[in-house]
């Protein structure tokens, strides 16, 4: 019975999306290399905070301030003493995650409102997309700004919340137009006709088949995410300094002196987030070549 | 193409009002009140309370929206609390200097945008076309602030050539030649690092553009023809591509506004983006509110006459 079972037919099977996916990565060496470095410092970054502790690192040490490099400091130290590059592997990890759960929160309601609004279309779809356009017209950094200024409880959930927030509108635009398109294909039609619930479409047919354009987007927006992060921490409206991020380190280059005489504080941070942008990026690129068969390489 | 104008204003109204309701919520919210800074610990609480109901701090809020509604609208902005001066005076000096900023940004954007996406259009697929291609990539993958930030520390600090902040050397008389050059000299290295980073958008625009008017039957005619290559891209081609770049210059206000906010900041150039993160740390309210109200609002108009130029240039959006 066993036997049976595993000679089942698979020849005629198409390739699965991972077995593409890998078929891209491995024909693109600069997005293979990539990923391979994103891996590496993830695992370097979530595994080194493991054992270092950030209230230790973040603590002022007036003994040593703006000390250079040296054995003790690889990186040397900030103006309140504290280890720059203790600092850099905290901040990249607290910089990636918040990366990470902006890039989902915003998914999710970049991904219902589009969903929403290119499913049902007409009228939903013209209300939705006024509001769409209020929101997007609207200077991002200037209004998380201004939020901040007014949050009287000011955590990494609220500043996450508030990122989401203003940030939703270039995944749902996307998801809309895909949403436009594939709603008149026979699938829709045919559950539609056989009286399947407009919820149930919208996430059993209509989901599964914007899945590949989700994750290209969300690859490209982690990236963008990263870099918008670590933006407003560099003008003070991001993580509070106990809680560093690259951005913040950054910040410290505000300080003219800091800027001239003291690379090691900024240097470092600014070519990590350059990396990892370009990285998340070269994957993304890769991705998105691998889900349209016509820019496929392999 | 009246007719869809007046339709496109129609719905800017609208999105003026909310803008104007949102950043009133927002001014409500933040604590404090236009006494706070001003109160001296001596006089009677009962007093500051008297002041508050004269000032109408407890009226009911679409009274108090409209009051303040009907100062914005006659440019009053109220006091400063950090300057003790009136907001509007404040900002009518830093508007200047950051409309200036965004002018030459805007033209060093096109200046090199524009010849670069010729470039990478016209001789796409060669080394020149790969070059170019990678600095736009480079550009959309660098935040603009770490740019800058070296772009300073090279220019700025390493080498010396330009002035690391301010907007003009001071004690120059305003209005003469030295004045305005100070002034250009100034804003030069700003521009110049926005510039940079933001000409993705156009090359590859004009780019992806350029490549596929080339195949169009109208060019291949002008082949036949015998008209020379340089005839047939400067004559035939680029008037078709070159308009809808003419059409984004309205987006581009909400881009450059983000991006000053960086800019300035870095380059301590006092213009309105320093204006606001500096008001925003310090909790001078009333600036916060004018300057977020002022952006929003020249963002809503950039998004207004981008698409009346659209609609000019390709006639198709104008059905609907």
């Amino acid at each position: 019975m066993e036997k049976a079972l595993e000679i089942k037919p698979k020849a005629i099977k198409s390739p699965s999306g991972f077995s593409i996916i890998w078929r891209e990565l491995v024909r693109d060496k600069l997005a293979l290399i990539s990923l391979i470095l994103l891996i590496l410092i993830i695992a370097f970054v979530y595994g080194v905070s493991l054992v270092l502790d950030q209230e230790e690192i973040v603590k002022v040490d007036l003994f040593s301030i703006h000390e250079a490099p040296s054995e003790e400091f690889i990186l040397g130290t900030d103006h309140g003493g504290r280890d720059v590059f203790g600092q850099l592997i905290i901040g990249t990890k607290n910089s990636l995650s918040i990366a990470i759960i902006v890039t989902v929160l915003t998914g999710i309601v970049g991904i219902v409102f589009g969903l929403v609004a290119g499913y049902f279309g007409g009228h939903v779809d013209n209300v939705l997309m006024r509001i769409l356009d209020f929101f997007n017209i609207l200077p991002f950094t200037m209004i998380v700004i201004a939020f901040v200024a007014v949050v009287p409880k000011y955590s990494v959930m609220t500043f996450s919340l508030i990122m989401t927030a203003f940030l939703w509108m270039g995944i749902a635009r996307l998801i809309r137009s895909k949403a436009l398109q594939e709603k008149e294909l026979d699938y829709i039609q045919a559950a539609k006709t056989l009286g399947t619930s407009n919820i149930k479409i919208i996430f059993k047919h209509l989901l599964p088949n914007c899945m590949s354009l989700i994750i290209v987007t969300m690859t490209i927006n982690l990236a963008a995410n990263i870099g918008l992060e670590s933006g407003l921490s560099f003008l003070g409206f991001g993580f509070p300094e106990s809680t560093p991020s690259l951005g913040t380190l950054l910040s410290y280059a505000r300080n003219p002196q800091t800027l001239e005489f003291r690379w090691w504080i900024w240097v470092p941070a600014s070519l990590l987030i350059l990396i990892l942008m370009l990285a998340i990026n070269n994957v993304g690129s890769a991705l998105r070549r691998a889900t349209d068969a016509r820019q496929r390489r392999g | 193409m009246w007719k869809f104008s007046l339709r496109r204003i129609m719905i800017m109204i609208p999105q003026l009002i909310v803008l104007s309701i949102f950043i009133f919520v927002l001014a409500k919210m933040m604590p404090g009140d236009a006494l706070s800074g001003q109160i001296d610990p001596n006089i009677d609480p009962e007093r500051i309370e008297e002041i508050r109901v004269q000032m109408g701090w407890y009226d009911p809020w679409h009274e108090q929206y409209a009051s303040w509604i009907g100062g914005v609208v006659t440019g009053d902005f109220g006091d400063s609390f950090r300057f003790k001066m009136p907001v509007t005076e404040i900002i009518s000096q830093r508007i200047v200097n950051s409309f200036w900023l965004s002018l030459v940004t805007l033209i060093l954007t096109y200046l090199i945008a524009i010849p670069l996406g010729i470039t990478s259009g016209r001789y796409n697929d060669t080394l020149r076309d790969q070059l170019i291609q990678g600095y736009s990539y480079l550009g959309f993958a660098t935040p603009l602030f770490i740019f800058a930030l070296v772009m300073l520390w090279v220019f700025g600090f390493k080498l010396g050539w330009f002035p690391t902040s301010g907007s003009v050397t001071p004690g120059l008389e305003p209005g003469t030649f030295d004045y305005f050059m100070s002034k250009f000299y100034h804003l030069l290295l700003p521009a110049l690092s926005m510039a940079l980073i933001a000409t993705y958008n156009t090359i590859l625009y004009l780019r992806n553009e350029i490549v596929d008017t080339k195949q169009k039957d109208f060019v291949l005619t002008a082949k036949a023809k015998g008209a020379s290559e340089t005839r047939i891209y400067n004559q035939h081609i680029l008037r078709n591509s070159l308009l809808p770049i003419a059409a984004f210059f309205g987006y581009e206000i909400t881009l450059l506004i983000g991006g000053s906010i960086f800019i300035e900041n870095i380059f301590g150039y006092p213009g309105m983006g320093q204006l606001l993160v500096e008001s925003v740390t310090l909790r001078d309210y009333s600036v916060v509110t004018a300057t977020t109200l002022l952006f929003g609002a020249a963002s809503v108009l950039g998004a207004l006459l981008s698409d009346i130029i659209l609609s000019i240039v390709d006639p198709r959006i104008r059905i609907k």
